[in-house]
């Protein structure tokens, strides 16, 4: 029946710095204010005085990490996005295609006149006729081949160059370029989703990668996954291309290396256009909304020196020509050059309203996501629901506990409020934890902490009970609670452990909420095997020694 | 002082008697169980069918005939509609969940599809607001529907593991059958009512899983030490033994359980509603498998008997021998 006092000590100190650590909940506005004003003043590195009072709210010496709140209990949006890595091969090989027909046109003699021809998207097929040459048009199609860049991929080259059939030479990426376009392009993705979300200002959004191909994006306070979609949804990818012929026919023969593309704003009108842009997007250096000499929005934009050579020299030996400015597939304007542009800079004038300019303005500027995303998954949660959960949550732990602490008394008398205490204490420590791990309290989470609530006594059921039979069996009231606590450990373990193996495996299956609620359910049992078998053995080995008891009774 | 006492302080019930009707009852809505369950079949949420729920709260009664005809032009496939009631709520707000099968060609609902629905239903109802649009793909479901199968099997495989670690095999065949027993009754309950099955409920019957084997292990961790003390006594008596002596235990933990979780079940909201109900489902059905199910199991099965010899590498590990 003894503690020694190094333990005790080590007992009390462990639940003082659990409730340390969960104190900041109780302010929780005003430390959430704390800290959103010190991020703030970090990152501007001036405060203004608003900024400044709200940050001196809380002590900075006190801890002030406080408990996530889920996307379910303060609103917003979950989007799930994967991003179609192979649109970016396509777009290489169209890209491609000018070098190796030039490549390829030197070559004529031996391998007499080329055609690409129709191939599987990411491919390149090119049609030579004269197939005695066939391997001279593949050593100089391979001359264009660069090593790949990546640690893994040292010393293979970036294209796979094969024969197909008798007379046709295939191009295409190989797997290892492959591989690192795949790692470039989710880096990219995720860092324009980042700079299109930061934009609009929103507070503390989650982007993460998920896999191979799929970014997670969870934005807290947003009206709608919907307004989330618009706010990284569009490409924005913008192209000027050559075009062909304008058509009102969507379904016009646009030949090999053309396209046929809608027109944004007039209905019923169509451009056949080169698919390998002249410049594109990726050149732009920066994009402001303006007007043109009209009145009419627009936008200003500005190319990089490689890009303004290029269209410099394509406006040089195209005048009088139509030429299609095309911004996600759509040809938003396709105006005559009237004259050599150059200087690198030009606007893009359209159908557009102020706003829309303005947008268009952002998205050019954050630059084009390089593959479109496919939205997989979205849920949104509005604020109202919530805090309505919120509300119901804190109501149902709050008579929970109440109800399973009235029912402890009723059963246990002196000692059912030892077991109250600790449970209290256990409901401070989950909190504590949470807040120091920055783990996410979800609704279901919170019905994990009320599960608590309802086992976490049941370990101090078990050992009262089995007081309750070694007194039974006559035993002097000191010896029944050390043999109550020594022999009830063993079910308690074992009842423990196997509920946390399936809060572990919960952890792992489930996103969000169900993660939320492995995460209480988890804590939860360890902080009340601790409070259940050391703080209220602590509690009664301290009041027995104080009394000394002839008899008690559990 | 008085005590509340669910359980008078000596019992000696006969677990065994009425086994006929108790484990033989259990067998039986285990079967029909698993019946139902591939004759009707679950209602599977978004999370494992694809497709969208909007949910709509409106100040006027909601009339989900009316509802549904507003939808129909929009050529959406399936639809259904459903109200929510909850006890408490005012009677100035009305809750209804629209769900929408997944569109053809879509993973995610587009916002355009979200727009035309949300029109049409403020058409036929002004007040309705849209709190939370949730949707699904084709092919996140279909991984979650794997990730849902594999984490059950593995939590299951994980508790076998660690009871015939700590225990004999027949134990862990017992606490099997009485895992098996609980997760089948779980989801006839929401066969038969229709309740809709997601992610969600998964995570409650795996919860459930390990309530239950938590009873189950008390039950157990008390019978070895019969064993050990009455080694003469006959199995079956050394069960009943075992069973009365924690009866007392079990019914109090069962009881603060289900206390936190009707205060949840009631006040909590009906966001968590189902997932509380099939917990709580859960806990009532764990408790009596723990007691009628998993102990016959093992009478069936038998035991070996010489496990106070120390020298037995097979008799598991128990935690209280040692200091405590």
């Amino acid at each position: 029946m003894q503690i020694p006092m190094w333990k005790r000590a080590l007992i009390v100190l462990v639940c003082l710095t659990a409730l340390f650590f969960a104190m900041p909940n109780l302010f929780y506005s005003r430390v959430q204010n704390h800290n959103d004003a010190v991020q703030k003043i970090t990152k501007t590195g001036t405060a203004t005085p608003a900024e400044k009072a709200q940050a001196d709210a809380w002590p900075s010496w006190l801890p002030s990490s406080i408990v996530n709140l889920g996307l379910d209990l303060r609103g917003g949006a979950y989007l799930l996005a994967e991003v179609q890595l192979s649109n970016v091969y396509t777009d290489r090989m169209n890209a491609l295609w000018p070098e190796v027909r030039d490549a390829l046109r030197s070559e004529r003699d031996t391998i007499g006149g080329i055609r690409r021809v129709q191939s599987s998207p990411g491919t390149l097929k090119v049609q030579i006729s004269k197939p005695e040459g066939m391997a001279q048009a593949i050593a100089a199609v391979k001359k264009l081949a660069t090593p790949v860049t990546t640690l893994t991929g040292v010393g293979k080259s970036d294209l796979a160059v094969t024969q197909d059939g008798d007379n046709a030479v295939l191009v295409q990426l190989s797997d290892a370029e492959k591989k690192a376009t795949d790692e470039r392009t989710m880096q990219q993705s995720l860092e324009i989703v980042r700079r299109r979300i930061d934009e609009a200002g929103t507070r503390e959004p989650t982007i993460t990668r998920q896999g191979d191909d799929r970014i997670l994006i969870e934005v807290p306070g947003i009206g709608s996954a919907a307004e989330l979609k618009k706010l990284i949804g569009t490409t924005a990818k913008l192209t000027f291309n050559q075009v062909i012929q304008q058509t009102g026919d969507k379904n016009a023969n646009a030949g090999v290396g053309n396209e046929v593309l809608p027109s944004e704003d007039q209905k019923g009108v169509y451009y056949v256009v080169n698919s390998t842009p002249v410049v594109s997007g990726n050149s732009l250096t920066d994009a402001e909304p303006a007007f043109d000499q009209n009145g009419r929005p627009a936008v200003n934009f500005r190319f990089d020196a490689s890009g303004a050579r290029k269209f410099g020299d394509y406006t040089r030996d195209h005048i009088g020509q139509p030429f299609a400015i095309v911004l996600d597939n759509k040809v938003i304007s396709a105006p005559v050059i009237q004259s050599y542009i150059g200087g690198g800079s030009g606007i893009i004038t359209g159908n557009f309203t102020i706003e829309s300019s303005t947008n268009l303005a952002v998205l050019l500027r954050a630059g084009a996501l390089p593959a479109k995303l496919t939205f997989l998954e979205e849920r949104t949660v509005g604020p109202t629901l919530g805090a309505d959960s919120i509300a119901a949550g804190k109501m149902a732990a709050l008579v929970g506990t109440i109800a399973v602490m009235i029912f402890m008394v009723a059963s246990y008398g002196m000692f059912g409020w030892i077991a109250n205490f600790a449970l209290v204490l256990n409901m401070a420590m989950m909190f504590g934890v949470l807040s120091a791990i920055g783990g996410t309290l979800t609704l279901p989470g919170i019905a994990g902490i009320v599960l608590t609530v309802g086992m976490a006594v049941d370990a101090n059921v078990l050992i009262y009970e089995r007081i309750r039979e070694e007194l039974r069996v006559a035993k002097g009231p000191a010896r029944a609670i050390e043999l109550g606590y020594e022999r009830a450990l063993s079910a308690i373990l074992d009842s423990n452990i196997t509920t946390f193996m399936t809060a572990v495996i919960l952890y792992w299956l489930g996103a969000g909420p169900v993660r939320g609620f492995a995460i209480t359910l988890g804590l939860g049992i360890l902080t009340s095997v601790f409070t259940a078998i050391y703080v209220t053995r602590l509690v009664i080995v301290i009041w027995f020694e104080r009394r000394r008891p002839k008899t008690i009774v559990v | 002082m008085r005590r509340l006492k669910l359980v008078p302080e000596k019992t000696n019930i006969d677990f065994f008697k009425i086994a006929l009707v108790t484990f033989g009852g259990s067998v039986v809505l285990t079967l029909a169980s698993i019946i139902l369950f591939v004759a009707i079949g679950l209602n599977y949420g978004i999370d494992f069918k694809g497709g969208t729920t909007i949910r709509v709260d409106s100040q006027t009664p909601i009339d989900t005939g009316k509802y549904r005809t507003a939808l129909q032009p929009l050529k959406l496939g399936d639809v259904m509609i459903t109200q929510v009631f909850d006890p408490t709520s005012s009677s100035e707000k009305h809750v209804a969940m629209v769900r929408v099968q997944a569109q053809s060609g879509q993973e995610s609902i587009t916002p355009a599809t979200t727009q035309a629905i949300e029109a049409a239903i403020k058409k036929v109802d002004a007040s309705a607001t849209f709190p939370s649009i949730e949707s699904v793909g084709p092919k996140v479901s279909g991984e979650l529907i794997k990730t849902a199968v594999i984490a059950v099997l593995a939590a299951v495989a994980a508790i076998v593991f660690y009871i015939w670690l700590r225990f004999e095999w027949q134990f862990a065949l017992g606490a099997v059958a009485a895992t098996v027993h609980d997760v089948a009754l779980t989801i006839g309950i929401f066969v038969v009512f229709q309740l809709k099955f997601d992610l969600s409920i998964v995570a409650a019957i795996l919860t459930i899983v390990g309530y239950s084997i938590n009873d189950t292990v008390v039950v157990f961790d008390r019978a070895r030490e019969n064993l050990i003390k009455y080694k003469k006594m006959p199995l079956r008596d050394v069960l009943n033994l075992s069973a009365n002596e924690t009866l007392s235990r079990t019914v109090m933990t069962s009881g603060t359980t289900l206390i936190a979780l009707i205060a949840l079940l009631v006040l909590g909201g009906d966001v968590i509603r189902n997932f509380v109900f099939a917990m709580t489902w859960g806990v009532i059905v764990g408790t009596y498998s723990s007691i009628y199910v998993a102990k016959n199991i093992v009478l069936q099965l038998g035991v070996k008997r010489d496990w106070s010899k120390p020298s037995d590498k097979n008799a598991g590990t128990n935690f209280s021998k040692g200091k405590a």
